[in-house]
């Protein structure tokens, strides 16, 4: 776990009004800038807000795109929607979990990877679609998924490239 | 002040009563699990809906089931509060607390009441139906705040933040005292289906049948220290464990 | 950027913008909705753009991106201007091709043109081709014009001037009146008459210390929806259609500031919008006099966090003020209490896109199109196993069959059409013999389903119905925001005995049991999420329970999908040895050697059916 500066943290919050509804934009920018919620910052942020912190950390743990673990260098969303689900993403998504060797959606041993399902990205035309970082991956299925994943290989490209 | 029917009786309350309140106030029973004098009102466990509305009479019913505890009473408003509507969803949803909780005393009583006979679903043994309780409690009463939910759907529980004590909570116990759920034990999990049926066992001097013999009243000291009176019943004491 | 005053500063800017822009001058415009840009448009414009200026014709061609044209399965798409030439699947490589046809005459590039694939019958202009020519475009007909971050191209196509009737000739009851008998209903999934909501909110509220009430508007861009993107669609090709609806409302309501809720996974939208805001912000659109009239309105963004049910109006609010999705019992209804306790009015992206419409055309004209009790047009986004993919708007009450055959082009490889999921996880499927049936709000009700946000997914018989009735319970029992008993246990043993059916262990009083279960969480659950996520489950039994006691008493899969039921083999005599599947295999189950017949191990096969993805000569059968 990367060790977390207080003294940001301060500025970071001087940025946000000292109310209840700037929580979830608070939260956003921590994940934004952390990669995921460190405990010593919600608890910064429940003093700054006046909130209990059970307040603060039932709010962290219900919406998705909130995660209490530091996530993987790549970002493999694989959308669940229904018309990907329709045109067979639950065999891409059993795919990339079986090369990556997870039993679930969750962050590889060597954090490269972070495999999580999304329910619609709204590329429904492209079904089924896989997006990993900021890029969009359409028409996908299980033949495409092992060269796919490969490409964002950060310790493959240092290699490469060094 | 508002004038409403409730159960075809006339009733005006203050501004702000909620319909829960009121049917309280005419000595309805209506069972919830979620509600405590002091707390504000959830709305979590959805025992205490009523129906709301008329029918037009064309047989149209344009009546939903809504939970008395959040809901204000208006002008006009039509209020049932044991329809067989009101009383199939009750026991539909008994039926799926007990399937959650069968070592809860109190959710057993509540079945026996309703006359639930079976229970289709398979045994989950949480000890939590997360009415809130707890929570509300060391929020408002306590003014603790040091427990509360985490998570989302199927995933969400009461917690600690980040499973550790915060400094906040003073070990008061208000948690445990208002807790609905865990209470005496039941023998509901060591029996076939989740229905305890503890109380069919005892053959009492009161009852002669099970239809008659009434789980939620609290059993006599002849079988709480007795024992079986008919030695022909296979029983398990409540103090055998 | 002209700050204006006043309603005849923005009409005189506007007579300025249009003169400014010759009509006859050749525009390339092409599509950057996010479907697109996955498709490659982004490159295509980038390459235009290059070859524009490398032959300096940068003075002669215009080259604009604009949002979402709504033909995704053909993207990436464009028009060129003036003619309205329709080019889809444009690759980089065409790039040539199309600048010279523009410089050279205008002769459309015929490879590029649509073809359609039954007939061969190629169409140059956009409302020729079938997708286009059965639709009725009234709130996506401009994406394909504009570039949704200048503000002077939404002028130029009478943006705004809707804003400016209000503001110059009616009353806050005027417009109230307008949009009750325009029929607009509430595009965001129940339907509820919008004017009657604009009224009840009206009646609401209590003077602050400044005697003034206070009272807010809303847009919900959550679009939860799996399989629906129109709201994502028209936000970021046309976010001031939005825009000039949220004014009109506040002004007929009274409310000083509004918000767009939108969801976590449209950071396109959200950018579009944020442009949007500041450019109207940069004209005095928005802001303490909005056009100089002493209406004060300003609009904020607020981005989601992930949660499908903040899709619901009470959680929504419950998101914005800071705490979790969960929503709250209604009543009181946000119309009476909302957002910090005022009186709010929430509407679908679609709804306040509309009001514009209604305003400018007159509500006579609206509620001349759709049907008796549904009015308008209804935007659907088409997807699954069907042709034509992408959005489509068309008038309430055309049948499904034209949706799926005319508009949709039909099913792909000649499959049969099984059923349709319209409303997404909160509404059911529709057999397909009841392909006939006119779609508005009421006879989806009818039938046992919903009109939703709009998402309709077509299915083939490939598709096993218990399996999708168990996939949208896992959904929902992970979006069930869990604060009331019957949703939160409910989905949860809804897809615990749908498993088990589709891993043959379903008994035949498990139908009962799910019908129960359905009907408690129907009656009781706390809000509209709950009191819909049985629809799935509810429909699929109703249409389609003979496949419930197949797969219980048969224990067999007709649509060959539920893995514990179903077996994969490869056929000795087809089998060309080439080993594709061997590649492919989860499960590395497949043996063979070279150029002989391979077979699968079925003690080590996992189902994937990644060996039937890649078998060329169909070697490989599921039993």
């Amino acid at each position: 776990m990367p060790q977390v500066d207080t003294e940001a943290v301060t500025g970071l919050l001087a940025q946000f009004e000292e109310r209840r509804s700037s929580l979830i934009p608070i939260l956003q920018e921590v994940q934004n800038n952390y990669r995921y919620l460190p405990q010593p910052v919600l608890k910064q942020i429940s003093v700054r807000l006046h909130l209990p912190l059970a307040d603060v950390y039932h709010v962290a743990t219900f919406y998705n795109c909130f995660t209490l673990q530091p996530v993987g260098k790549n970002l493999v969303q694989v959308c669940l929607g229904t018309a990907c689900h329709v045109r067979g993403a639950p065999k891409v998504l059993d795919r990339v979990l079986s090369d990556l060797k997870l039993s679930q959606p969750g962050t590889t041993g060597d954090c490269e990877y972070t495999v999580r399902t999304v329910r619609c990205i709204g590329c429904c035309g492209l079904a089924p679609v896989v997006r990993v970082n900021d890029n969009t991956h359409p028409h996908m299925n299980q033949a495409k998924v092992k060269g796919m994943l490969k490409k964002y290989y950060s310790k493959q490209a240092a290699r490469t490239s060094g | 002040m508002p004038k409403l029917l409730i159960n075809g009786i006339k009733v005006e309350v203050e501004n702000g009563t909620t319909v829960l309140e009121a049917a309280r106030f005419l000595g309805l029973p209506i069972p919830t699990l979620c509600d405590m004098d002091g707390l504000t009102p959830a709305g979590a466990c959805r025992l205490c809906v009523v129906e709301v509305g008329s029918s037009n009479g064309n047989g149209n019913s344009r009546t939903k089931l809504l939970s008395s505890c959040t809901l204000p009473v208006e002008e006009g408003m039509v209020v049932h509060t044991h329809s067989a509507r009101v009383e199939k969803a009750r026991r539909l949803l008994v039926e799926m607390y007990v399937a959650t909780c069968p070592d809860s005393k109190r959710l057993q009583d509540m079945a026996s009441a309703m006359g639930v006979r079976e229970v289709r679903y398979s045994t989950k043994h949480e000890n939590c139906i997360q009415c809130g309780l707890c929570v509300r409690m060391c929020e408002q009463q306590m003014m603790a705040g040091a427990i509360g939910f985490a998570g989302r759907g199927h995933h969400r529980k009461v917690s600690r933040p980040f499973d550790i004590t915060d400094e906040s909570c003073r070990q008061c116990g208000a948690c445990l005292y208002v807790c609905p759920v865990c209470e005496q034990r039941c023998q509901g999990s060591t029996q076939k289906t989740a229905l305890c049926n503890g109380c069919l066992n005892f053959a009492t001097v009161c009852f002669q049948s099970y239809n008659d013999a009434m789980c939620f009243l609290d059993p006599c000291h002849a079988c709480e220290l007795g024992g079986p009176i008919r030695p022909d019943v296979n029983v398990k004491l409540r103090a055998e464990k | 950027m002209p700050r204006l005053n006043s309603v005849k500063e923005m009409e005189d800017f506007r007579a300025t913008c249009l003169a400014g822009r010759d009509a006859n001058k050749p525009c390339l415009t092409v599509c950057a909705g996010s479907g697109c840009v996955a498709a490659g448009s982004l490159t295509v414009l980038e390459k235009l753009r290059a070859e524009v200026n490398k032959r300096g014709l940068e003075g002669q061609i215009d080259v604009k991106s604009t949002g979402c044209h709504g033909f995704c399965e053909r993207g990436p798409v464009m028009i060129v201007w003036p003619e309205g030439t329709f080019y889809n699947q444009v690759a980089a490589k065409n790039v040539v091709d199309i600048v010279n046809s523009v410089s050279n005459g205008h002769k459309p590039v015929e490879a590029l043109l649509y073809k359609d694939p039954t007939t061969g019958k190629k169409y140059e202009h956009e409302h020729e081709v079938p997708f286009y020519a059965h639709q009725q475009r009234v709130l996506f007909g401009n994406n394909g014009r504009i570039d949704p971050k200048d503000i002077t191209d939404y002028l130029r196509v009478g943006g705004y001037q809707s804003l400016a009737k209000v503001l110059s000739k009616m009353t806050p009851d005027d417009v109230v009146d307008s949009i009750t008998r325009s029929g607009l209903r509430g595009r965001g999934g129940a339907g509820f008459p919008t004017g009657m909501k604009w009224s009840l909110c009206r009646k609401n509220g209590k003077p602050n210390g400044h005697g003034e009430i206070e009272r807010y508007v809303i847009c919900n861009a959550d679009e939860g929806d799996p399989g629906a993107f129109m709201d994502r669609s028209l936000l970021e090709g046309n976010p001031h259609s939005v825009i000039e609806g949220m004014l009109i409302g506040a002004f007929a309501l009274g409310a000083k500031e509004g918000y767009v809720y939108v969801r976590a996974e449209y950071p396109l939208a959200v950018e579009h919008l944020k442009v949007a805001i500041q450019q109207a912000e940069e004209h005095g659109i928005l802001g303490d006099s909005v056009l100089g009239s002493g209406m004060g309105f300003r609009l904020k963004i607020v981005q989601g966090a992930g949660a499908f049910v903040c899709g619901e109006e009470t959680a929504l609010i419950a998101s914005i003020e800071g705490r979790v999705g969960e929503p709250h019992p209604r009543p009181p209804y946000p119309a009476q209490k909302g957002l910090y306790g005022k009186p709010t009015i929430i509407n679908n992206v679609k709804t306040w896109a509309s009001v514009g419409h209604i305003i400018g055309r007159g509500w006579e004209w609206y509620s001349s199109i759709g049907t008796e009790k549904s009015k308008g047009t209804m935007v659907f986004s088409l997807v699954g196993k069907i042709n034509n993919t992408g959005l489509v708007e068309v008038p309430m009450g055309i049948t499904l069959r034209e949706m799926i055959y005319e508009i949709g082009g039909g099913i792909p490889n000649g499959r049969e059409l099984k059923a349709v999921q319209i409303g997404g996880p909160s509404g059911g499927c529709i057999p397909a013999d009841l392909i006939d049936l006119p779609i508005d709000y009421e006879q989806l009700t009818k039938a046992g389903s919903m009109m939703g946000s709009g998402g309709m997914v077509v299915m083939d018989d490939s598709t096993c119905m218990v399996d999708l009735a168990r996939y949208f319970m896992e959904f929902l029992e992970d979006e069930s925001c869990g604060l009331c008993f019957p949703c939160r246990e409910g989905t949860q043993r809804m897809k615990e005995i749908l498993t088990r059916i589709c891993e043959g262990g379903g008994h035949e009083d498990d139908l009962q049991t799910l019908e129960d279960l359905g009907w408690v969480m129907k009656e009781t659950s706390l809000c509209g999420l709950g009191q819909t996520a049985a629809n799935p489950v509810l429909t699929t039994l109703r249409y389609f329970r003979n496949e419930y006691l197949a797969h219980i008493r048969d224990e067999v899969c007709p649509a060959k999908v539920c893995k514990k039921l179903i077996m994969y083999e490869i056929q000795p005599t087809m089998c060309n040895g080439c080993g594709a599947c061997v590649a492919v295999c989860a499960g590395t189950a497949i043996l063979g050697e070279k150029s002989k017949p391979h077979k699968i191990d079925q003690a080590k096969c996992t189902k994937c059916g990644a060996c039937l993805e890649v078998c060329q000569p169909n070697a490989v059968l599921v039993s």
